[in-house]
């Protein structure tokens, strides 16, 4: 009751009732710093046990489009769904990962300590970190491979190894729904490989995976759903049917070279 | 004051235990309660990055003052009743942080350009008002600019308490408060996506700044608050890699820093208390930038300097084993010093021995690196640390099982 003004509540705002259930569903989102849109009446909808990709070239509104959803950044139009209600009465089946450039990993914490972060709503302001929350903090850590990094200060792990705390962190969480804000950005080829081991585990039990994505000849391999966005929404489906050279020519304009795009193999990749 | 060393000393244990009067006793018990209380809250202003905003907080408390004094004399009381200034000032001192979230939020100033804008119109005004009101002697001014400095001379038993009283309810708060403090500080995109208010968070911070500068205004005043905010946790820092270590040491140090200022100050009444604290404060900061065994100037130092030497002795090994020729003077001095090479830079037979155990570590390292199973281990590989001290010997067994006949070490050297 104390921390009630520090934690937002579950007073959910009246939705359209057509939007379904999906885990996510986005109509005519509008966010704006200043004068121009980042993202412009973007509408989206996420399939339930999907693997989606956001794709589109840089400042097309990707990492804004999930600060949007999640509430972090205010939006100016538009209607955010999860799980058929307002993102405030699903929070619970919602977990994030942010880039990991976001925050200052000189911060004085311990490893264990950012997955316990995890757990916040869990602990509430005074309720004491007993046993049980950290036998689960280290369980994420072991789900990551990094059960032994535990008692780390933040700042001596490798770039690999913070995505990984960080996805350790989510996994805390123990979500419905992963968002997540380039997993895969300067990490390792271990750290990539053990990342998408663990998105899929969580896919495999039915858990939706939403994440931004940069490395185009990736997306057929990880992903079986693709949202492309360049400020506004230039296809959305399945990868065998949306990601299309047609369509990433449109996304990226004349960034994408058309060399690029034969090395994809676009539409021909198998999804399995 | 200074009589003789003993006299002296004897007054300054008498200061430490709180012998040295009434007055002196207020004094030293309030300022330690508000150097615990700025402690823990300059904690998480530092650790938000926003140390500044202190600043603005703190020199927009003058223009309340005056106003205040103004109202209460205007209405024929004394003009200089404490809870009545500390209220003006904690009025003017909000305003002035209202106007500058405003200013942050609704135009494109960035932060400190507005905390600039904020603190001199608001200081300019207070010292304006403060020299109106001296000059037309209205009431009883005399007293009003201590505000600036800080002056514990006459302070009443009420006025203690009611800095005690505050200084606790800001400790708790800042206990209570201290979990989504942390997540905002370290990640407030995270923090408001698990549902924190990360506005009410902040709000909360600089309340908490605002209630200690204002309990702060009558001991260290106005223009030294902020040092006491910010030199406690910068300091702390220095000493733990951890945010509940760090609040504890930095509201310890703030604490000690007030205790031991009022105290020096009370044996030396020409000095004022409020510099005084920040002085004691401020070496308090200094002995931990240059002693502090965790991040300590002197410690870091020390580090380097045994890691280089220890860097030099194992390159200098390796080169013996692989016989390859030494360069540098420092590796070999330090070979010849160990007792590895003789003189005239021939390996002893300890040196060849101690080359060839380097050489057969540098395999072994190299094979846990292409082991997953050691991904933690090997991530702590400084090229120094001999793999036994860190895996079992089974572990060792099997990586020596994987080792090749021709070990890749020496193989550099062919």
């Amino acid at each position: 009751m104390l921390g009630l003004p520090f934690f937002k509540g579950v007073r959910a705002e009246t939705l359209p009732s057509d939007l379904g259930d999906h885990p996510l569903v986005v109509r005519g989102l509008t966010v704006s710093y200043g004068e121009k849109p980042v993202v412009f009446s973007l509408d989206m909808t996420v399939q339930d046990g999907s693997m989606t990709a956001i794709i589109g070239p840089n400042g097309a509104g990707k990492s804004t489009l999930l600060k949007a959803v999640l509430g972090i950044v205010p939006r100016l139009s538009g209607v955010v769904a999860v799980y058929g209600r307002s993102l405030q009465a699903s929070r619970r089946r919602v977990a994030y990962v942010p880039q990991r450039a976001s925050v200052d990993w000189d911060f004085p914490t311990r490893v264990l300590d950012v997955v316990l972060m995890g757990l916040a709503r869990d602990l509430g302001l005074l309720r004491p970190v007993r046993d049980r929350h950290r036998q689960r903090a280290l369980d994420c850590l072991d789900r990551v491979g990094m059960r032994d990094f535990a008692d780390r200060q933040i700042g001596q792990l490798s770039g690999g190894q913070q995505q990984r705390v960080f996805l350790a962190r989510a996994l805390a969480q123990d979500a419905d729904l992963y968002l997540l804000d380039e997993p895969f950005a300067g990490v390792d080829a271990a750290t990539e490989r053990a990342i998408i081991r663990v998105l899929k585990g969580l896919n495999a039990d039915g858990r939706t995976v939403v994440a931004v994505h940069h490395d185009l000849s990736t997306v057929g391999d990880y992903f079986d759903h693709v949202l492309m966005i360049n400020v506004r929404r230039v296809a959305e489906g399945p990868v065998a049917t949306a990601f299309t050279e047609a369509n990433l020519q449109t996304t990226y304009g004349g960034r994408l070279e058309t060399g690029h795009v034969d090395q994809l193999n676009v539409g021909k990749i198998h999804v399995d | 004051m200074w009589i003789n060393s003993t006299s002296a000393r004897s007054m300054w244990i008498e200061a430490l235990t709180l012998q040295l009067g009434y007055n002196a006793t207020l004094v030293a018990i309030g300022a330690a309660l508000l150097g615990i209380a700025a402690g823990a809250t300059g904690t998480f202003l530092f650790l938000r990055k926003r140390a500044l905003v202190s600043d603005a907080i703190s020199h927009a408390t003058l223009p309340g003052v005056g106003i205040a004094f103004l109202i209460m004399a205007s209405l024929g009381g004394d003009g200089r009743h404490l809870a009545g200034l500390l209220l003006g000032a904690a009025v003017s001192s909000a305003l002035g942080v209202a106007f500058m979230l405003w200013l942050t939020r609704r135009t494109r100033l960035y932060e400190d350009a507005a905390i600039g804008a904020v603190l001199s119109v608001f200081f300019g005004f207070g010292v304006v008002l403060l020299t109106v009101i001296q000059t037309v002697s209205i009431g009883r001014p005399a007293g009003l600019s201590d505000f600036l400095l800080g002056m514990t001379a006459g302070m009443l038993y009420r006025d203690a308490v009611l800095i005690a009283t505050a200084g606790l309810l800001a400790i708790a708060a800042v206990w209570a408060l201290r979990r989504p403090m942390t997540l905002v500080a370290f990640d407030s995109g995270f923090a408001s996506a698990s549902g924190i208010r990360v506005r009410y968070v902040d709000l909360a911070i600089t309340g908490l700044v605002l209630a200690v500068t204002i309990i702060g205004l009558k001991i260290v005043g106005l223009i030294l608050i902020v040092a006491l905010l910010i030199i406690p946790p910068v300091a702390a820092r220095f000493w733990s890699d951890r945010v509940d270590h760090v609040l504890l040491i930095s509201s310890a140090i703030g604490g000690a820093a007030g205790y031991l200022g009022a105290a020096l100050s009370a044996v030396a009444p020409a000095l004022p208390t409020g510099p005084i604290i920040v002085l004691v404060a401020f070496a308090l900061f200094v002995i931990s930038l240059l002693f502090s065994p965790v991040r300590g100037v002197f410690s870091v130092w020390l580090r380097h300097r045994r890691q280089q030497r220890r860097i030099h002795l194992r390159q200098g090994l390796l080169a013996i084993a692989q016989d390859v020729p030494i360069y540098e003077h420092f590796t070999i001095a330090l070979l010849l010093r160990a007792g590895f090479v003789r003189g005239d830079g021939v390996p002893t037979e300890e040196g060849r021995r101690q080359a060839d155990q380097a050489c057969r570590d540098e395999d072994r390292w190299a094979v846990a690196r292409r082991m997953h199973a050691h991904e933690s281990v090997v991530s702590r590989f400084d090229g120094l640390r001999p793999l036994e001290s860190l895996l079992t010997v089974d572990e060792i067994a099997e990586i020596d099982r994987q080792l090749t006949e021709r070990t890749e070490c020496k193989e550099v050297a062919s």
